[in-house]
């Protein structure tokens, strides 16, 4: 077992399903069931022998573990490197978990080209788990981008009415941010003579160049992430990608913002990680109250769970730049619970959409009466999505609060505002959606939660619950791993420090 | 003299091309224009088979009393010439049947022009340089204008030959300079007396000679040709002008700058930089507002040229070897693309507008997924092999300190992402339009082939990062 190279296989499995689809030619109603089979099995194989990293992971190591390296381009001195620790794990899982869901909840409501859709999704697929396994900085490069590809074409061809806006921006502008971290990446490598992840961690860039440095992968992080200011993409692409695209959107692709500050700047960048704090600190804030007011105004659902979902991505980047346990421990929890929880929102969003097919609040309202099962699910989201205590999104934002607390006794207190906006934002849209009477002609027919959509929702009530209620054993996945980083990261700043006053 | 018999065997395939095209030549003359498809079988097979004899038979050395070069960079640069060249004649086949274009002479013009460039390549004195390049001019000229009763063919022939005869002009004057400062024409005899230090006049000189090769390559500021050209002349010759000449043009300027002007290299970098960065920054501006495939092939390509500049503005090893990356990947793409164009023919003849692409992903799937490739691979999307290209350029530019350049560059690769991601969004997003007749199979081998290429680069990229280090070690 121990020989398999087990992560190679969970990334490219996706792959495989993705070219069997392709050689499904034919178009007819037979041939779609079939498509949408062989994606189901692939993601739902991909997810169970994922299961079999965690099986495999020693929780008591920090370092990276199913490691497998193969000389790649000797020019550049790039190898194919691929290798997990305690930060990254949990994401594969996340990624191979969320997928199957995201097929099940295109089950029906895609029906136009159905062949290429599955395609876009498995391929995407592969290459999210290629981010959180590279262990070589390129080729994280390559999979953090190529990613862009198969993403511009789910919501430029299955989006809503204005796709192609949508698609072009959040195309270029995640490009504009990544562009900066490629050459970032060759200053890196020229100064350490290495793309190699593990030994840049343990290498010691000259103070000055890591300002610069930091803030080139700041620039894509943050993109990705998205930090406030430059978050505008998102709420464009969330409206108009399919449910599923969305789901990815939230559950994943903003994931890798926060693990990319978690693998790359923190560890690599401590001094100028340190020195940045505030202005990280104040761009997090901004974020957490300004993007809840603006949620607090949307008419539009889907745009509602999309700045909540900035506001909730502050919290994570307060979280790890407070760089202390409880932070990045609950800036990681954030987003995985994050992942499940706006995960779990938009497919919410989706069921009623893909019977009402709109997404404007002002067109629901008392969807309690007819759909009480739906009215349930969505309260316990809402729940969640608010940090109630016992749902997953409490842990998350109580660490990363008391992180900040640690490091910025202001900050800390302004965030918590948020948590006040974000009970006003949900509950008013859940008030808004759910309650009231059923007035509305065209709602009077509207049918409760499927058989499909309870497999798709319940599952992820369940692991709501659970990790709200006991978050060990995420905890205990990321203890070793976090707990070097923060050694690392304190030694450098410390030695700095002691550097300076001599 | 018994030196010489040794001699000819490194411009083997030189004599081989020159040779073939005068018998092709007799050919088409003797059994008149139905001998078009023997003559255009036969310019393939003599252009494959030099290129055959180049890869089996490496020879390094010089010949004509040094002014005539070959070792690895010419190697490799002479077989991408000569591949282009080849495919550009075989996509040339079903364009000639249908649009009434058929031509003996075009195969063998292609050959003469073909000759040029390898000339060009293995030019090691200016007046080899200067000799090739004229073949190569001359040639183009006439096959710019090979469609004579077409208004816009002739008129883009005359454009280029009118702008292509005064940088043809600037380069003589150019190298007239150069000699007259140092008293030399070979390219180590002017190295070695620019050791001492560049007077003012050999700068004029080196200026002009880069200016007049600027022109070749159709790098801003002397690009205004381009796009006339290309929009102008028959779709396959524009497929052989985006692909053989850029990259014999491209071999030739390298061998200039690191053969004759080497020690002036602080000099020539700066000339570099400017024209890189007004390369990438047109290229990508002006390509947006383009309606007409072609044409904005031509800003494209004006782009890529830029960016390969970059890796020889760095002036290292590193650098050369990018730019010999960079070619070899642009070949590949660009003669993949201009399968596509080339394939876009509805009942009542050739298209040529963006927007005729509309909804292609519909009508003609497999067509649609090779150009998304090819327009993801021409932004520089990885995992594609557009990405590499960039990849090694700028790793070189910044290991040079370049960091200016380099952010000027990566930010035009996102404005030029733009327009290919339109054409996608074309092929994807909008509804289809009335389908394109079935393409021509010499189009899908090549369309098919530059897909794969492109697509799979990353298994080959280490191999090709090789080839690429060994040709660029020649310099150093």
């Amino acid at each position: 077992m121990a020989d398999l190279p087990i992560l190679s296989i969970v990334t490219f499995l996706p792959l495989v399903g993705a070219l069997i689809t392709f050689l499904i030619w034919e178009d007819s109603e037979v041939a779609r069931r079939n498509v949408r089979f062989v994606a189901l099995f692939t993601t739902v194989v991909t997810f169970l022998v994922s299961l079999g990293i965690w099986y495999n992971f020693d929780n008591s190591q920090s370092g990276f573990q199913m490691v497998e390296k193969v000389a790649w381009i000797r020019e550049g001195d790039i190898s194919y490197h691929m290798g997990v620790d305690g930060i990254s794990m949990l994401f594969v899982i996340l990624t191979t978990f969320l997928m199957p869901f995201c097929i099940l909840a295109s089950w029906d409501s895609v029906q136009n080209r159905v062949r290429e859709y599955m395609i876009a999704f498995l391929l995407l697929e592969t290459l999210m788990i290629g981010v959180f396994c590279a262990l070589d900085i390129v080729l994280f490069y390559v999979f953090f981008e190529a990613g862009l590809i198969p993403m511009f074409l789910i919501i430029g061809v299955w989006g809503g009415a204005r796709r192609v806006y949508a698609s072009m921006k959040f195309f270029l502008y995640t490009l504009l941010g990544s562009v900066l971290m490629l050459l970032a990446i060759m200053a890196m490598y020229w100064q350490a003579g290495t793309t190699d992840i593990p030994t840049l961690m343990a290498y010691k860039f000259p103070a000055e160049m890591q300002t610069w440095l930091w803030v080139a992968f700041f620039a894509s992080f943050a993109v990705k992430m998205p930090m406030w200011p430059v978050h505008t993409w998102l709420p464009d692409a969330h409206v108009e990608a399919p449910t599923a695209g969305s789901v990815i959107l939230a559950g994943i692709l903003l994931k890798m913002g926060g693990y990319g500050f978690l693998r790359f700047s923190l560890p690599m960048f401590p001094l100028a990680s340190a020195e940045m704090q505030t202005f990280v600190f104040v761009l997090s804030v901004i974020a957490i109250v300004y993007t809840s007011l603006v949620a607090l105004m949307q008419e539009d659902i889907k745009k509602l769970i999309a700045y909540s979902s900035v506001a909730h991505m502050g919290y994570v980047t307060m979280g790890i730049f407070a760089a202390n346990t409880q932070g990045i421990q609950g800036g990681i929890f954030q987003m995985l619970a994050h992942g499940l929880v706006s995960g779990a929102l938009f497919l919410c969003v989706g069921v009623v959409y893909d019977r009402m097919h709109t997404r404007e609040i002002a067109a629901y309202g008392g969807l309690v009466n007819n759909m009480p099962k739906y009215a349930v699910a969505f309260l316990i989201f809402t729940m969640a999505n608010v940090g109630l205590p016992g749902t997953a999104g409490f842990v998350g934002e109580f660490l990363t609060l008391l992180g900040a607390f640690r490091a910025n006794t202001w900050v800390a207190l302004v965030a918590t505002l948020g948590v006040i906006l974000s009970a006003a934002y949900a509950l008013w849209l859940y008030r808004r959606v759910v309650f009231g009477t059923l007035d509305k002609e065209a709602l009077k027919s509207i049918l409760d939660l499927n058989t499909r959509e309870k497999w798709i929702l319940y599952p992820l009530i369940v692991l709501v619950i659970f990790f709200g209620v006991y978050p060990s054993p995420v905890f205990d996945v990321t203890q070793a791993s976090v707990d070097a980083l923060i050694t690392n990261y304190q030694a450098a700043v410390d030695g700095a420090v002691q550097a300076a006053s001599k | 003299m018994g030196m010489e018999i040794p001699n000819l065997w490194l411009a083997g395939p030189e004599l081989w091309l020159a040779g073939g095209a005068m018998v092709l030549l007799m050919i088409g003359v003797f059994t008149g224009e139905s001998s078009t498809r023997i003559v255009t079988g036969l310019s393939v097979a003599l252009l494959a088979l030099a290129a055959i004899a180049i890869f089996w038979f490496p020879q390094t050395g010089e010949a004509f009393h040094g002014a005539f070069i070959m070792d690895p960079f010419a190697r490799v640069m002479k077989i991408l010439v000569l591949i282009g060249a080849g495919v550009a004649i075989a996509m040339s086949v079903g364009f000639a049947r249908r649009e009434n274009f058929a031509r003996f002479e075009y195969p063998v013009l292609i050959i003469l022009a073909t000759l040029g460039m390898l000339i060009m390549v293995s030019a090691n004195d200016m007046i080899t340089l200067y000799l090739g390049l004229e073949m190569q001019s001359l040639s183009l000229y006439v096959i710019a204008a090979i469609n004579r009763d077409s208004l816009r063919s002739t008129e883009a022939g005359l454009k280029y030959f009118v702008l292509g005869a005064l940088s043809s002009g600037m380069l003589l004057y150019g190298s007239s300079l150069v000699y007259g400062f140092t008293g030399h024409t070979g390219f180590e005899g002017i190295a070695a007396s620019m050791s001492g230090g560049v007077s003012l006049g050999l700068l004029f000189g080196i200026v002009f000679v880069l200016a007049g090769l600027a022109f070749k390559i159709s790098a801003v500021p002397f690009h205004m040709w381009t796009p006339d050209v290309y929009e102008g002349a028959p779709t396959p010759v524009t497929a052989f002008f985006a692909a053989a000449p850029k990259v014999a043009a491209m071999a030739m300027l390298i061998r200039v700058v690191y053969g004759a002007f080497e020690p002036a290299t602080l000099e020539w970098q700066q000339i570099i930089t400017f024209i890189a960065i007004a390369s990438m920054g047109l290229g990508a501006f002006a390509a947006i507002g383009q309606t007409n495939i072609k044409r904005l092939m031509a800003y494209s390509s004006i782009g890529h040229m830029g960016f390969a500049l970059v890796g020889l503005a760095a002036g290292s090893q590193a650098g050369v070897s990018g730019v010999v990356l960079y070619m070899i990947i642009y070949m590949a793409m660009t003669l993949g693309t201009f399968a596509c164009i080339l394939a876009m023919r509805r009942a009542d003849g050739m298209v040529e507008n963006i927007s005729d692409l509309s909804g292609l992903s519909r009508t003609n799937p497999i067509m649609a997924l090779m150009l998304t490739v090819l327009m993801f691979s021409l932004a520089g999307i990885p995992p594609l092999a557009g990405f590499w290209a960039k990849y090694f350029v700028f790793l070189a530019a910044i290991q040079s300190g370049l960091y200016v350049l380099s952010v000027i560059g990566v930010i035009a690769s996102v404005i030029g992402a733009y327009y290919y991601l339109r054409i996608v969004k074309i092929m994807w997003f909008d509804e289809p339009e009335e389908g394109f007749v079935p393409m021509a199979s010499e189009l899908r081998i090549v369309l098919g082939l530059s897909g794969l290429f492109t697509l799979l680069y990353v298994l080959v990229a280490g191999p090709m990062s090789d080839i690429a280090t060994a040709a660029a070690r020649t310099f150093f």
